[in-house]
């Protein structure tokens, strides 16, 4: 965090107590709250011995583990798709033909409209009923692929286009072609500062995956759910999500501060002319536009 | 044709009572997010370090979690609290959770593009703090807040789609009953990405409005 | 701040690992003499009964059957969260009445019940999944309706339930299925009971509470977020015998609920050749080896059902 900000300047003796003050306030209110939710789950049983015990064992950490695996797979294999994905429809909606224009802008927009479970749904579903039986982890990946994608169109053009004009007309002035200008001028300085957004928006297809459950595909939370639902152990709801949280924070965690190391890295580089993208996750937004 | 539009009339209540609860959450959800995250921001900018610290945990942790694991939360973890909350709210609640945790960072980011100059040169002035916020701060921070702001509720009016897995009878959960109602699937998805698309063509226009309207002033 | 995050990040991760790292061999067992006392185990055992592959099936005339005899494989839909009906424990091992009688009528297809391979469809996708031929067929649960043979066929029943109600253990105000204005019911989305609860109208469309399986019913159940969880009574005597202190059935069925096995819609030979089989397992007592075995471990002594052809 940046010690001075525009709200106040940095605070003097008297500032300093009563910031201390408040500070003591809101860590004790914390604590209460955070103390009131362990003891309720203490008292209604959630930490007891019967609920936990499952996961000492190597078939239950197997099947975490091959939910996670499950997660992972339909993560990468739709991250590579939803990149080309959109890579393919930014150049179509870069195009100054209306041909290639029209279709793409309007197949990105709708794309972008439709929630991920309807998709989802339609990857699934109808297949099916024309009589074209599709595997559950295909289903997922059109989803995913189809809606991150097109964000990611979004953010390879934003990017494209927030590199200076100035830089595309210096490099036709030097009688590049359109071809070159893209390939040697704007892609360069586009990706570096797109970069932090895409990542961000894997993170958010990461994350998505957990929409599986919905058509049974058995991912991270669709395993959490097998195991929280065994009534033997006293259905370890509690236990279970809490673990299966922890990992989902893990993972997106890193890919986090992926991004955020590479938004620093970049932004030090003083080669680029473009300002880096935001790399906001909206979870489907745009969450392009560029401040 | 006919079939296409015999789907949606005979099952005319379905819908509208679909999408009827969508935008109820939609605009409460929407009003919590707003006002949750607003003083999630508020912590995250605010010169009190035990506050800032909570502000960046609470979104860290709820940014990094996929929002069908907040509604699980929700739905099974918050009853063990002696806490009673019918299945609406809670996806009211979720939703809220979640989507804040998005609005904070963009109050946070809103706020670090106004120049620290801006506000010294009006603390040198004498302004009060109150004055520099109303007066400096907030006007420039909201041109750069509203147009991702629109974004992440846009999300999050497709994000309502998922209280559909914990008993809450919104669009998300009309493909359901279809298909107990033995209805073509593909008409009825179709039907909802139509409405879903009315819904959110308006937040589209409004927003790229708002974005031209302002981006000029900067 | 940025040591702070990775140092965070790194910890959990490391928590996660560790956690991985060891683990105890052998069947997770809850440990007893605690709240669920008499709790039967979690570990799935079978019936003993062993299903040896025909090696001259022959189904003339049916092109499912053509297609599992060339893949030498079959697909069946089950459920996995219902006890001694389709389950599946913390080793991935399946049990239950309706998987013994998958894996009978695949060994009557001339299939190995080891190459069988269990898909678990959701209720409320189980028409579309026969139709598209993403399963071959499906045992769980399935209730032959009249609505449902537009879209599929059934052989069988194999077994007759009846719609039943699981409450809290404590409760007395729900004796039946006409005392349940103004309580909360819980079924699977899509599932036939939930239907029915709507239809008749037994309570307000604003009390019934709909998740995909019945775990979370049950768990909603304990928690008194909802009063009742309604569905047939083979499989609330299975959550009943697993958790006796804190549920019970009421055991005033109110609807008969036929087992089918779900077939393609017009594979009338293979509809034909699994009625035959089932009847025959009716005869030589297969089917009620199958039966105390699983079913009757939770339930009272059944008889096998009238076959209904058509």
């Amino acid at each position: 965090m940046s010690s001075s900000s525009v709200l106040y300047d940095i605070p003097g003796p008297k500032a300093r107590l009563r910031n201390r003050i408040l500070g003591i306030v809101s860590i004790a209110a914390i604590v209460a709250l955070l103390a009131f939710v362990v003891y309720k789950f203490d008292q209604t049983g959630q930490f007891e011995a019967r609920k936990w015990e499952q996961f000492q064992y190597a078939a239950v950490q197997r099947e975490l583990l091959n939910g996670l695996w499950a997660t992972l797979k339909v993560a990468a294999v739709a991250t590579v798709l939803a990149l080309l994905f959109g890579a393919f429809f930014a150049s179509a909606r870069l195009s100054d033909k209306v041909l290639f224009r029209a279709p793409a802008t309007f197949v990105v927009e709708l794309f972008r409209a439709i929630p991920l479970l309807i998709l989802i749904f339609f990857g699934y579903y109808v297949p099916l009923q024309y009589g074209w039986p599709i595997d559950k982890f295909w289903a997922l990946v059109i989803g995913l692929t189809l809606y991150n994608g097109s964000v990611l169109a979004e953010i390879f053009r934003a990017g494209i286009n927030a590199v200076p004009y100035g830089q595309s007309e210096g490099a036709y002035a030097i009688g590049m072609r359109k071809n070159q200008v893209l390939r040697l001028i704007l892609l360069p300085q586009a990706f570096r500062s797109m970069l932090p957004a895409i990542v961000s928006q894997l993170v958010v297809l990461l994350k998505d995956t957990a929409l599986g459950f919905i058509i049974t595909y058995p991912e991270l939370l669709f395993v959490g759910k097998q195991i929280g639902g065994r009534l033997a152990f006293g259905l370890p709801y509690v236990p279970t999500y809490l673990i299966v949280a922890a990992i989902y924070i893990s993972i997106c965690g890193l890919l986090s501060v992926l991004a955020w190391w590479l938004q620093k890295r970049l932004t030090r580089l003083p080669r680029t002319a473009a300002k880096p993208l935001p790399a906001t996750q909206t979870d489907g937004g745009t969450g392009v536009t560029p401040l | 044709m006919g079939e296409f539009f015999r789907v949606l009339t005979d099952n005319a209540s379905l819908f509208r009572e679909g999408f009827y609860n969508t935008v109820k959450l939609f605009l409460i959800a929407g009003v919590g997010s707003l006002v949750l995250g607003m003083l999630l921001g508020a912590m995250r900018v605010s010169p009190v370090p035990a506050l800032r610290a909570f502000g960046a945990t609470y979104v860290n942790l709820v940014r990094n979690t996929p929002l069908t694991l907040v509604f699980a939360f929700l739905v099974f973890a918050v009853p063990k609290l002696d806490v009673n909350i019918d299945y609406f709210n809670s996806a009211c609640i979720a939703l809220t959770a979640y989507t804040s945790a998005f609005i904070c960072e963009v109050v946070r980011s809103g706020v670090n593009t106004v120049a620290t100059g801006q506000a010294e040169a009006a603390r040198a002035l004498g302004m009060t703090f109150a004055q520099v916020l109303t007066l400096i701060v907030l006007p420039q921070a909201l041109r750069a807040m509203v147009p991702p702001m629109m974004s992440v509720l846009i999300a999050m009016l497709k994000n309502t789609t998922i209280a559909a897995g914990f008993s809450v009878l919104e669009a998300g959960a009309i493909p359901a009953y279809m298909s107990e109602r033995g209805e073509p699937q593909f008409i009825v998805l179709t039907w909802i990405v139509i409405g879903f698309l009315i819904l959110i063509l308006p937040l589209v226009v409004l927003q790229r409005i708002l974005e031209r309207k302002w981006a000029v002033a900067r | 701040m940025r040591y702070k995050r990775v140092a965070a990040v790194a910890m959990m991760a490391s928590l996660a690992l560790s956690a991985a790292a060891c683990g105890k061999e052998g069947d997770p067992a809850p440990s007893g003499g605690n709240a669920s006392g008499g709790a039967q185990g979690d570990n799935c055992s079978s019936s003993g009964v062993t299903f040896t592959p025909k090696t001259d099936a022959n189904v003339a005339g049916s092109p499912a059957f053509e297609k599992i005899k060339s893949a030498g494989k079959v697909v069946i839909g089950v459920k996995f969260d219902q006890p001694n009906l389709g389950y599946k424990d913390a080793q991935g091992k399946r049990c239950g009445f309706d998987i013994e009688i998958a894996q009978y009528v695949a060994s009557t297809l001339g299939v190995d019940p080891a190459k069988i391979e269990y898909k678990e469809i959701a209720s409320a996708n189980r028409e579309t999944a026969i139709k598209g031929g993403e399963i071959d067929y499906y045992v769980g649960t399935y209730s032959i309706t009249d609505k449902r043979k537009n879209d599929v066929s059934f052989a069988g029943p194999y077994f007759v339930a009846g719609q039943d109600l699981l409450v809290r253990k404590d409760e007395s105000s729900i004796t039946g299925k006409d005392t349940l204005k103004g309580k909360k019911v819980c079924s699977a989305t899509g599932s036939t009971p939930i239907q029915k609860i709507r239809d008749e109208g037994l309570t307000e469309g604003e009390n019934i509470v709909e998740f995909k399986t019945y775990s979370e019913c049950v768990s909603q159940l304990l928690d008194k977020k909802v009063d009742a969880v309604t569905t047939d009574d083979a499989i609330l005597k299975g959550y009943a015998a697993q958790n006796p202190d804190e549920l019970k059935v009421v055991g005033q069925p109110f609807s008969t609920e036929k087992y089918g096995i779900g077939l393609p819609k017009d594979d009338k030979a293979l509809r034909d050749y699994v009625n035959d089989q089932i009847e025959a397992a009716f005869t030589d007592g297969t089917w009620k080896k199958i039966y105390d075995g699983t079913l009757g471990k939770s339930g009272s002594p059944a008889t096998a059902p009238q076959l209904e052809r058509y």
